[in-house]
């Protein structure tokens, strides 16, 4: 079987006198090298400089609020169902009288947190949800110096209220009318298959 | 006469610091050039362009736990590598580093120890060399030290025979043993790697031989053994080991430079119209510059060629570089007898 193109046929045979005395080989080998000296390097200084990523990059979650600041998650659990890795985990309150600005409907996550280091960044969690309340961001996730660091809650996942995190980049308007699209069977409704 | 002496405790001082600062300035060196031909940076964090690097490293060394092994001979232990450090600076001294300067009608010579036998303290140091590895390896009370300590020292002293026997060619065609020299007639006549690059060749070999340098690295071996000899060394005392290392590098790339490549005479230097001091101060840098240029095909070689097998390694040494040598003994002979110099 021939997979790559550069495979070539290996033949034992007696080395020739300048073979032998190796001194072109090394010669030749020490040119490459030296050519090397002068090439681009690949090395990214991280801190000041970082890579370029995918618009659409997968990094660390955020929990978004809508236009009046309140919290859009209903901590319905869809996201920790399609979650592959089981990397999320919440639990539900109910929403007490005079906090209807903080959260947008009756049932709000008391508890949300996402083990980062079990998490594989695949986006189901993003795709499941019915609020568009998580998203998944340009942002790399912090290393740290222990495990338990590792599980972010509500505090590092939900956005700021001033600094708010910019998910356009992912929910294209395309991406919008997908989601929401009912001819896809993910979006269909029990009923709406039942009349199928 | 105090006057000399004086200027001798100096000059030794001066050698000795700049020995120092070279090689530690040679560990940042070979890590940035062995990244740059491997297409990366290099240590850049500490200081600017991480010329820092070497105070970082030699603290570091300094602040690690010092660990003597229970059954260890302690005053041997300490001894290995106090000795390689030893004879590793003691080469020094035979080295002409320039042709001397005159102040106020004093001759202030570039020559710590100008002795008539130089060449052969030389190869007497480096063989004293042997024994800061053997005690070093022999005292830690471990097979695998201990082994990696005969390696050593059996290569060491393979490869001592045929630098002896290359120099021996030089030795026939210079007519004296003394340094200083040999340096000054690379100025009347050509630089000796003309009559003898053969003989360079199998010197170049057997420096990296003797310096444990790769493809000859095998008594550290680190990226695939134990750590041989200093495989029970910490702190300091392992730092002492590897920087000898590159203390040797420098030394012998000096002996190079000064023994086939002229030492501190360049070309054209008589029709510069200098006189004097000035042109002394540009011959010895001028030699620093030499030893830069040896030091540089040390780390190249380094970081382009692999390891050596052992066996192939004792092969080159007896069966390949011994009877070249000897044959470039011999056409030296010859070539001098045809030519009336003999």
């Amino acid at each position: 079987m021939n997979l790559t193109n550069r495979s070539k046929v290996v033949a034992k045979k007696e080395l020739t006198l300048m073979e032998s005395m190796y001194l072109p080989a090394i010669f030749k080998g020490m040119a490459i090298t030296l050519s090397h000296l002068f090439k681009r390097k690949a090395t990214i200084k991280y801190p000041e400089e970082t890579r370029e990523i995918a618009p659409v990059y997968r990094g660390q979650h955020v929990l978004k609020r809508d236009e009046a600041g309140a919290e859009r998650c209903t901590a319905c659990g869809l996201c920790a169902v399609a979650c592959p890795a089981e990397a999320i985990t919440m639990e539900a309150g109910e929403r007490e009288k005079g906090e209807e600005k903080l959260f947008r409907e009756e049932k709000y996550a008391k508890i949300y947190e996402i083990n980062m280091l079990r998490c594989i960044f695949c986006g189901l969690c993003e795709e499941a949800c019915p609020k568009e309340a998580i998203f998944l961001t340009d942002r790399i996730v912090p290393s740290s110096f222990t495990r338990g660091e590792e599980v972010f809650g509500k505090d590092k996942l939900v956005e700021g209220l001033e600094e708010r995190v910019d998910v356009t980049k992912r929910q294209t308007p395309d991406v919008l009318s997908f989601k929401q699209d009912k001819k896809h069977a993910h979006n269909q409704t029990f009923q709406d298959r039942l009349k199928q | 006469m105090d006057q000399i002496i004086i200027y001798k405790i100096i000059l030794c001082a001066i050698v000795f610091v700049v020995t120092l600062g070279a090689a530690a300035y040679m560990t940042w060196g070979e890590r940035k050039l062995a990244s740059w031909l491997q297409d990366r940076v290099g240590p850049d964090r500490a200081g600017p362009f991480g010329l820092l690097q070497p105070i970082a490293d030699g603290l570091k060394m300094l602040f690690k736990e010092e660990m003597i092994p229970t059954h260890s001979n302690k005053w041997l232990f300490i001894l290995g590598p106090s000795f390689f450090m030893l004879t590793a600076c003691m080469t020094g001294a035979v080295i002409p580093w320039g042709a001397g300067f005159t102040i106020d009608g004093t001759f202030f010579p570039m020559q710590i120890a100008d002795i008539n036998i130089g060449l052969l303290y030389m190869l007497g140091v480096v063989s004293i060399g042997v024994y800061g590895i053997m005690i070093g390896g022999w005292s830690s009370n471990n097979k695998f030290a201990l082994l990696g300590a005969l390696r050593a020292s059996s290569q060491m002293i393979s490869y001592e025979v045929a630098m002896g026997l290359a120099l021996i060619a030089l030795v026939m065609l210079t007519g004296t043993l003394n340094l200083g020299e040999i340096v000054a007639q690379q100025d009347a006549d050509y630089a000796y790697i003309v009559y003898q690059p053969l003989g360079f060749l199998i010197f170049l070999i057997c420096a990296f031989a003797e310096t444990n340098r790769a493809p000859f690295d095998l008594p550290e071996s680190e990226s695939e053994l134990v750590g041989g000899f200093h495989t029970e060394y910490s702190s300091m005392k392992l730092g002492f080991f590897l920087f000898a290392e590159y203390i040797n590098m420098f030394i012998s790339s000096a002996v190079m430079a000064s023994l086939y490549f002229g030492g501190y005479n360049f070309p054209f230097q008589h029709e510069l119209g200098l006189e004097g001091n000035l042109l002394s101060a540009i011959q010895t840098a001028v030699f620093l510059g030499k030893i830069l240029i040896f030091i540089f095909v040390f780390m190249w070689v380094r970081w382009t060629l692999p390891r050596f097998r052992y066996d192939q390694l004792m092969n080159l040494g007896w069966k390949v570089l011994l009877p070249l040598a000897i044959f470039n003994i011999f056409i030296t002979g010859l070539v001098m007898y045809f030519t009336g110099k003999l």
